[in-house]
């Protein structure tokens, strides 16, 4: 990945700092964006000068689009973008507020239609580019108390698939990855008996380390898979089996 | 420097990988040039980079010759 540019969303979340270090570690120019100026801060004194730092906050209709134009038009020449953001707001459905819904459709979702759109002119002058989604393993198990969720995850792997198809004669490899349960701060949430129930259903009988989800996101850029697209790559231990 | 029309052609001709005899100014994109709808999106981008204007949405889907790309450039200019 040698100073080929990656754009990471989601940048300071237990899956967001694994990727950025492990793009880091291969040489690559990292742009990492949160939605939290502290974090953002940290990440920053974390990696210092050579990569670059954005405020991205997903939930701001009104800003989001200029502040994702500022970044295609600072980094024309991106190769990889990697859209991790991602929130959980749980409830049962029925007990589901509408800002629930609509922040974690925003945030899960919708930031994939604002960013994909415009990074993926650059991409496409360039002939050349991938992009790789973050969905879940629950997109496809469906998870009590994660409607809102699981539709985003869902939705983001046809999503996926559809820009796959339009633009894999220039080039662009369009991919997901839909990680089961990996060791961040979404998943230490989840109190003891809720982390056996889940054990009991991963054969593995462990959770995954963010590392594993960055190994793959960092084979899915590269050029050792050339000829991949449209793909859904599951990383769950065996917790579920397509 | 070249008139709109022959810029236009060119950037049609090289983007699309056909030659000069194959393009008129009635040449429509995609029933006549050989190209899909992505390929469209593509030439409004040259366009854009190359007269240093901007082509809204809404009216990129009303450039479907290159007669209609030369028109909107020169009132654009």
């Amino acid at each position: 990945m040698n100073n080929k540019k990656v754009l990471i969303t989601g940048a300071s979340g237990g899956i967001g700092k694994s990727l950025c270090e492990k793009f880091i570690e291969s040489n690559a120019i990292i742009i990492c964006t949160s939605s939290d100026v502290e974090k953002l801060n940290n990440l920053k004194n974390l990696y210092g000068s050579d990569h670059h730092y954005y405020l991205l906050n997903f939930t701001d209709k009104n800003s989001i689009s200029d502040s994702v134009k500022q970044i295609s038009e600072d980094h024309d020449d991106i190769d990889s973008l990697i859209n991790n953001a991602g929130t959980t707001s749980d409830n049962l459905f029925l007990r589901m507020k509408d800002e629930q819904w609509y922040d974690v459709i925003d945030i899960n979702l919708n930031s994939n239609y604002y960013i994909i759109k415009g990074i993926l002119p650059n991409m496409i002058k360039k002939k050349e580019g991938n992009i790789i989604g973050i969905t879940s393993v629950v997109a496809f198990t469906g998870n009590a108390g994660q409607s809102n969720y699981s539709a985003s995850k869902s939705a983001i792997i046809a999503m996926y698939k559809s820009i796959a198809l339009e633009v894999a004669r220039r080039n662009i490899r369009v991919n997901t990855i839909a990680p089961g349960f990996i060791k961040t701060s979404m998943t230490d949430e989840l109190n003891d008996i809720q982390k056996d129930t889940i054990m009991e259903k991963i054969p593995m009988k462990k959770f995954g380390e963010p590392n594993d989800v960055a190994n793959l996101a960092l084979f899915l850029s590269s050029k050792s898979s050339s000829y991949i697209t449209g793909q859904t790559f599951h990383i769950n231990g065996g917790m579920f089996m397509v | 420097m070249s008139s709109t029309e022959e810029q236009v052609k060119k950037i049609v001709m090289d983007h699309l990988g056909i030659g000069e005899d194959k393009i008129s100014l009635s040449s429509k994109f995609i029933d006549d040039l050989g190209a899909d709808s992505l390929d469209t999106v593509e030439l409004v981008m040259a366009f854009e980079e190359k007269f240093g204007i901007e082509i809204p949405d809404d009216a990129a889907e009303t450039i479907l010759t290159v007669q209609n790309a030369v028109d909107f450039i020169d009132n654009k200019k």
